[in-house]
């Protein structure tokens, strides 16, 4: 098969994955407890870790621009400066690159795991569809998760920035003048852009992850070579995706 | 042969059992089943009729097809031609309306690790909300997992079983679907002699409880002809002998010959 087929066909069976997770959806409610789960492991279990990388990408974005911002004397605004990366850019694509790396790997792991020892083929023996039981669950929760993580980034992300710009002699805003002009520059609009970025990288991560989880074949060898391939093409794609999605916001006037 | 009966140690247990259907022993007939995986010929014009209610045994070295077959048999694998036709049905048609339970027992037993025994015992069952009940879910677990001998084992997880013990709750989780035909694939690979015993009583010991066909596909001869009512020799993807233990036995084909008297000296 040539590159450009297995092009084809990837995205085809990624498409279809897709569709299907929407389609198994409405089985949610006889799956909650283990939509719940999951939501638990992308959301619960990822705070801790989120707040921190947040914390510190708002102190650099604030380290890196507030100085400049002084230089023209207008550093009062590194706090709308901060705010609006956070919520616009960094906080959903940090956010789903966390994700990623923390629990969309492992459900590579688990899925690829289940696919090389014929318990994916015990489900369909059972009459249990694999997406159902397997892709729906981690499709909603990530959808529905990854928002909420993203909110929580951007907080955080804020203090971080508001921590140095008021610590850093360079800089010297207070968490007063800070708070003052992030609430001034970033509305509304800005935050549900942030938002539906979030939604759009949960479907991506988690369907991507699924979908090389479950294509998986061989031995343990081949569930590594999975994970890797399943974690680097989801970068690609959130990185892709966030270009379209804010060329298409700019176009509904969401940008 | 290395399976002695007067020796074994019954498994099966004589308490009654919790069912949610009634099982009826389905006939399966295989018309000229062809398979290639690539340039490798895999099954060729494969005929085969399994009875109603008895155990036939595939018998055949690696790599000549058997598990290839059985997939076929399941649907797992679809041919690239010829038909496998269960209780008349073709069963590559009209998945959905099939009024039959096939199970299958895998090689690697492919319990879920992530559930505990119980649980991985009564899956099909809450899957499909069967029984509602939780009790009697709970009983016919119980019950199941008492004919393989493994009363008591329901909380504990896949990761804290032997390989005997998982191909035990493999076959129990097969059970409690109640099935009309169920498939057991190398159900003794990588067990020690006395697990391999412990494994032949319970398949031999199902027809007790259970009105099921049994289709078991294996290489240890001496397996094949402890559970067997007959055996189907399969060699380079074609079925060569089908007959009686007894009648294989005297069978002068020497495919079959070669096959079922290769001993150490």
């Amino acid at each position: 098969m040539n590159g450009l087929t297995s092009f084809f066909q990837t995205t085809g069976e990624i498409l279809r994955l897709f569709l299907e997770s929407i389609y198994w959806s409405k089985s949610a409610w006889r799956s909650r407890d283990k939509v719940f789960m999951q939501m638990m492991e992308i959301g619960n279990n990822t705070l801790p870790v989120a707040a921190l990388i947040s914390l510190f990408i708002g102190g650099v974005l604030a380290l890196q621009s507030g100085p400049q911002l002084a230089q023209f004397g207008i550093e009062e605004n590194i706090g709308g400066i901060v705010g609006l990366s956070m919520v616009k850019e960094l906080g959903p694509v940090m956010a789903s690159i966390l994700v990623t790396g923390r629990v969309g790997s492992a459900m590579t792991a688990e899925i690829g795991s289940m696919s090389v020892y014929d318990e994916i083929d015990a489900l369909r023996t059972m009459d249990i569809n694999p997406v159902r039981f397997l892709v729906m669950p981690r499709f909603l929760a990530s959808f529905l998760t990854l928002p909420f993580l993203v909110i929580y980034m951007d907080i955080i992300g804020w203090f971080g920035g508001a921590v140095v710009s008021a610590v850093n002699p360079d800089i010297h805003v207070s968490f007063s003048v800070y708070y003052r002009n992030l609430s001034e520059l970033v509305d509304f609009s800005d935050v549900v852009n942030g938002l539906v970025k979030a939604m759009v990288f949960g479907i991506v991560v988690s369907v991507v992850c699924c979908y090389v989880g479950l294509k998986t074949k061989g031995g343990p060898r081949e569930i590594g070579t999975s994970v890797t391939k399943a974690v680097v093409l989801s970068f690609i794609l959130i990185l892709i995706f966030d270009y379209y999605i804010t060329r298409l916001l700019m176009l509904v006037g969401l940008d | 042969m290395a399976i002695r009966t007067e020796e074994k140690e019954s498994v099966a247990t004589s308490k009654p059992l919790f069912k949610y259907r009634e099982a009826r022993p389905v006939g399966v007939r295989i018309v000229n089943l062809n398979k290639s995986f690539g340039d490798n010929h895999v099954l060729r014009d494969l005929n085969l009729e399994i009875l109603p209610g008895e155990t036939l045994v595939i018998l055949g070295k690696s790599g000549s097809g058997k598990s290839v077959l059985l997939r076929h048999i399941v649907g797992l694998e679809k041919p690239d031609s010829g038909k496998i036709l269960i209780n008349g049905e073709d069963i590559n048609e009209a998945r959905s309306k099939r009024k039959y339970v096939i199970a299958m027992v895998f090689q690697s037993s492919a319990l879920f690790n992530s559930l505990t025994v119980e649980e991985n015992v009564a899956l099909y069952l809450r899957e499909h909300g069967i029984v509602k009940d939780e009790d009697a879910i709970k009983k016919i677990v119980g019950s199941v997992l008492s004919v393989v001998g493994l009363e008591g084992k329901e909380k504990v997880m896949p990761s804290e079983l032997s390989g005997g013990m998982k191909k035990r709750v493999a076959i129990a989780r097969a059970l409690a679907m109640n099935p009309d035909l169920i498939l057991f694939d190398e159900p003794t690979a990588e067990l020690d002699p006395m697990m391999t015993r412990t494994i032949g009583d319970v398949i031999k010991n199902l027809r007790r409880h259970f009105e099921v066909t049994q289709v078991v596909v294996t290489h240890d001869v001496d397996l094949a002809f402890y559970i067997a009512d007959r055996i189907a020799v399969l060699s380079d993807g074609k079925i060569v002998e089908v007959g009686t233990p007894e009648e294989v036995r005297k069978s002068e084909n020497p495919v079959v010959k070669g096959f079922i008297n290769t001993r150490f000296e």
